[in-house]
């Protein structure tokens, strides 16, 4: 090993090391700041999932789903019989967009359609994963 | 075997053959009634959230429900004796709202009898509403059965008429059945007075039957599957031999027996709802002798929705659903058990796996 590689390889070890001890430390405050911004992002999505202009027909989605109830966001990917294929839930989301709210579809990375999941996921904490469960 | 349980049969029979094919089953089957003139059934129909959009524009889905439990109602053989109306008519009780559902509903044979639901009385407290079907409460007599309507939706006066800048707004925050702002149902004190005597009229052998829109029993506070004073609605029909409560706005098969007193739920002709269990965060008392409605199918816009005829047959009330979609179910009084049961379901060893809600 040259002098070169051993500095190399001394100093990048020590990067390594002075990086994961950083990246593991976080506070309270840290947590604190990061939950506050998921439910601010959950409840974006309750403002959705209640709004009646989500889609074009002033139907909201909390009229079928109270609560999100029956939406079981811990099954999916599921395979979706009525779709012939294994899919996300924000594709499900979006086949309710475009039929019982007669709207348009979202882009999966969309703001709002990452709030509709950050609710539905959210009232449905504590339940365990059951991927592909119908 | 008597008449009425073999035509059950034939009837359970046909409806589910039928189910797979187009054909309205109803106009297809005839019912032979027991010997007893006094044996009759009537029609009901609940929840069909006529839903405005704008101009003359209304929500597709909702009237499509409607209509075609009208058009069904209109086929039923042998006719029913008068068609009960369940509440909900509208979404938000709005005049073009109602004025759609009460044209949508002068298509029907017969007599109709209303019961108000919140989604009609929110906004202006009932006023149009009762301008196009009458009174709030009454009751009346058919055939030796003594009849009584409700108006269970009401609740704290506080929050009807201090809480809410606009009756719009106050409409908007009742409609919204997991709205943390809204509030518990209730007959409330002068309704149940009206209530006491009525009832001190009649004799205690009558069989009585009280339609409320919600449930006059608890089952789940958060959805307002609930009415605030139920046990001391109760406690005024105790005395009677025979007692069935039938109700709306739970959008989904609940029955359940209470001393003398059967409870049956009515579909809704608009969407289902899910039953209370299945909302992960709820604490709540269905009822253990339910067996559930199927789980819904979406893609099936009908599904999990329908109507249904209810026989009056020795005073009890035997529910028969129609479900679009979906295999027809009877939830028949068990005159040996003493509770309303579904004929083909309540043993645990019956139940099938769409029924399991989760």
């Amino acid at each position: 090993m040259s002098t070169y590689q051993k500095t190399t390889l001394a100093l990048c070890l020590a990067f390594a090391t002075a990086g994961s001890a950083l990246a593991d430390e976080f506070t309270d405050a840290d947590i604190q700041r990061w939950q506050q911004q998921f439910m601010e992002v959950a409840s974006e999505g309750r403002e959705l999932w209640t709004s009646p202009k989500l889609g074009t027909n002033g139907v909201a989605c909390a009229q079928c789903h109270p609560n999100a109830a029956n939406t079981h966001p811990e099954t999916y990917p599921k395979f979706q019989k009525q779709l012939g294929k294994v899919v996300p839930l924000w594709q499900m989301i979006n086949w309710c967009l475009k039929n019982p709210l007669e709207g348009q579809p979202l882009a999966a990375d969309d703001p709002k359609m990452t709030a509709l999941q950050a609710y539905v996921t959210y009232e449905r904490r504590g339940i365990k994963l059951e991927p592909g469960k119908h | 075997m008597n008449t009425i349980n073999n035509s059950r049969r034939n009837f359970i029979k046909s409806a589910g053959a039928l189910a797979v094919g187009t054909t309205l089953p109803i106009s297809l089957v005839e019912l032979a009634f027991a010997e007893s003139s006094q044996n009759f059934t009537f029609a009901y129909i609940s929840d069909s959230h006529i839903q405005h959009i704008k101009d003359n524009r209304f929500v597709r889905n909702w009237d499509r429900g409607l209509i075609r439990a009208v058009a069904e109602t209109n086929l039923l053989v042998p006719k029913p004796d008068f068609v009960m109306f369940g509440g909900d008519l509208a979404q938000l009780g709005s005049k073009p709202e109602l004025d759609h559902g009460a044209q949508i509903l002068s298509a029907l044979h017969g007599d109709v009898h209303h019961v108000m639901g919140e989604h009609d009385y929110y906004l202006d407290l009932g006023e149009y509403w009762e301008k196009l079907f009458g009174p709030q409460y009454y009751s009346f007599d058919h055939k030796g059965v003594h009849f009584v309507v409700l108006n269970s939706i009401k609740t704290y006066d506080d929050w009807t008429f201090k809480r809410w800048p606009t009756a719009e707004q106050r409409m908007l925050e009742m409609a919204g059945l997991d709205n943390p702002n809204g509030s518990p149902f209730m007959v409330g004190d002068e309704q149940r007075l009206w209530l006491k005597n009525d009832l001190d009229k009649v004799s205690k052998d009558t069989p009585v039957v009280v339609f409320s829109h919600s449930p006059l029993q608890k089952i789940y506070k958060g959805w307002n599957f609930w009415t605030e004073d139920a046990e001391q609605v109760q406690a005024l029909l105790k005395p009677f031999k025979k007692v069935s409560v039938i109700y709306g706005h739970v959008h989904q098969i609940q029955y359940n027996q209470i001393g003398n007193i059967s409870f049956n739920s009515v579909m809704a002709t608009a969407w289902p709802w899910p039953y209370p269990q299945s909302y992960a965060q709820a604490e709540q008392y269905l009822p253990k002798l339910t067996v559930p409605m199927n789980r819904a199918d979406p893609f099936f816009e009908r599904d999990a929705t329908g109507w249904q005829f209810i026989n009056m047959a020795n005073g009890n009330a035997d529910l028969n659903f129609t479900l679009y979609d979906n295999t027809s179910r009877v939830v028949r009084y068990n005159q040996k058990q003493k509770r309303p049961e579904d004929v083909v379901y309540q043993n645990e060893k019956a139940r099938i796996v769409p029924q399991t809600h989760y």
